[in-house]
């Protein structure tokens, strides 16, 4: 009774195993490595129904920070690559990972704070020298210290500045280790200014008094690529698809489906395919 | 806690609307969390017995190992089985990452230490009781352990509830060998996980609360079937 119990539960399960593995083999799909905040602020729930729609390919969005996304396309588990820290971009096209960088879009960083802005950076133009307020203030910040591609940009702008934050963490410069959207949260839980891209910024819903401080620097551009992961490096990747869809996102159709992605009536990616 | 009363609106109406995509998620959730329970049932339940009954050199120190892996940290389990069932991996082959398998597979490998260390003591403690009664009929071990896991069933059940409970709550493991990919492998702990990084904290709560009241019935309907089943027995 009871073995047979087990057996049959046993086989139930193994039953339900087999028919997630068949739904793996589903061949029509892809897998995108990408960064949260292509994901947190909702381009994909616009971009996809329309791609999807136009090519009958799935596409399956995997969000994590630039680093993890391309540590997990070297592991091959992905198809192409959408990222945002382009010397990392450029390194993996160099090793034989991906096939070719496509410049895809842009939007900026900004930093963000309290209204109180206890390092009086409200109003700076120039993200190196706010940096330096707030170090020089000891005024709380919280950096992402994920090794994504908001944080290697941010790392570069202090190395800027001569500045090194990761003397004072623990104290005022605080890492969360944890995406864009969790930092946000820890920022203005503990009143921190925060380095955030423009897009995950403007479809953010907990902003408390929380405001746009510094914007509008050169060195704030956010440049997004798009790579296909090397067929030759990976023999799993699905590469026609991928090429699709990259195709897409590179034609007039796709980058007007960028352009055309708003939240609060605000266009939050700008398309730059040459 | 204005976010709180927003939260249980918000949660009421998404009940009620009866979401689509609120229903999907849920049942991938069911789904992937009660087949790791019926998995880890299978696998841990006979370690459980063997440890209970079996006398045998280094069972002790087996037995502290599995009551320690009752602490995994479930992003552990997940990074574990991502290692294998990567591409780059000994099981890429399968192309089971970022698949309800792979969820099934980690949740399995966080729970199975807790049934199996759970059960071991019930049956152990059941096994205190019987075993001269065992002796006296010349019951065979593997009759011996038909006997004590039928006699234990109620107390296993709760066993397999722990472990259900601790399945579906988890989100580090399901989060790195699912990947929260929408309409595949999006589970009610990586959408709460989402929906707080989109700073959607009234959202992320009010499907915490769905999350819970799921449990409570999956827990009430154990309890159901218990009572009754007790019942008969007394008739």
């Amino acid at each position: 009774m009871i073995s047979r119990l087990f057996s049959s539960a046993a086989a139930a399960a193994a039953l339900t195993l087999a028919a997630g593995v068949a739904t793996a083999q589903d061949d029509d799909s892809i897998i995108v490595q990408s960064t949260t905040s292509t994901a947190n602020s909702g381009l994909y729930d616009h971009l996809l129904p329309i791609f999807e729609g136009a090519t009958g390919i799935e596409v399956h969005v995997v969000a994590v920070g630039t680093g993890q996304a391309i540590r997990n396309a070297r592991n091959c588990d992905g198809d192409v690559l959408l990222v945002h820290a382009r010397p990392a971009e450029r390194r993996f096209v160099a090793d034989g990972m991906g096939v070719e960088r496509f410049d895809l879009m842009y939007n900026d960083f900004v930093i963000v704070g309290p209204e109180a802005d206890p390092a009086g950076i409200g109003g700076m133009e120039d993200a190196q020298e706010a940096l330096a307020a707030i170090a020089g203030a000891e005024a709380v910040f919280a950096s992402r210290g994920d090794d994504s591609g908001t944080h290697k940009t941010e790392m570069a702008l202090w190395a800027d500045t001569g500045i090194d934050p990761a003397a004072h963490s623990g104290a005022w410069y605080r890492e969360t280790g944890s995406g864009m959207g969790a930092t946000l949260n820890a920022g203005v839980g503990m009143g921190a200014y925060v380095m955030t891209d423009r897009a995950t910024w403007t479809s953010f819903a907990n902003k408390g008094d929380f405001g746009i401080l510094v914007e509008g620097d050169a060195d704030l551009h956010n440049q997004y690529g798009v790579i296909l992961v090397n067929p030759e490096a990976c023999p799993s990747v699905n590469a026609e698809d991928g090429r699709a869809f990259i195709d897409w996102l590179l034609s007039p159709a796709g980058q007007a489906a960028i352009a055309a992605h708003e939240v609060d009536s605000r266009q939050l990616f700008f398309p730059n395919a040459r | 806690m204005q976010d709180f009363a927003d939260a249980f609106a918000r949660a009421v109406t998404l009940v009620i609307s009866g979401d689509a995509d609120l229903i999907e998620i849920v049942a991938l959730s069911l789904r992937v969390s009660l087949t790791a329970t019926l998995l880890a049932c299978a696998l841990g339940l006979p370690i459980g017995a063997l440890l209970a009954i079996a006398r045998f050199p280094g069972r002790g120190a087996v037995t502290v190992v599995i009551n320690a892996l009752m602490g995994l940290p479930p992003v552990v389990v997940g990074l574990v089985v991502y290692l294998h069932l990567s591409r780059a991996g000994p099981l890429g082959f399968l192309g089971l990452l970022y698949t309800p398998a792979a969820m099934i597979i980690a949740q399995t490998v966080l729970i199975t230490p807790i049934v199996a260390a759970l059960s071991r003591q019930v049956l152990e403690d059941l096994h205190a009781e019987y075993a001269e009664q065992f002796r006296s009929l010349c019951l065979s071990r593997r009759a011996a352990v038909g006997a004590l896991l039928w006699d234990g069933r109620y107390s296993l059940l709760t066993v397999a509830l722990a472990g259900f409970g601790r399945a579906v709550a988890e989100v580090g493991a399901v989060m790195v060998v699912g990947g929260n990919i929408d309409h595949l492998t999006r589970v009610m702990t990586t959408a709460i996980a989402l929906e707080t990084s989109r700073g959607e904290l009234a959202l992320a709560l009010a499907l915490g609360i769905v999350l819970m009241v799921i449990a409570l019935g999956v827990n009430a309907l154990v309890h159901g079937v218990h009572q009754s089943a007790a019942r008969r027995a007394h008739a």
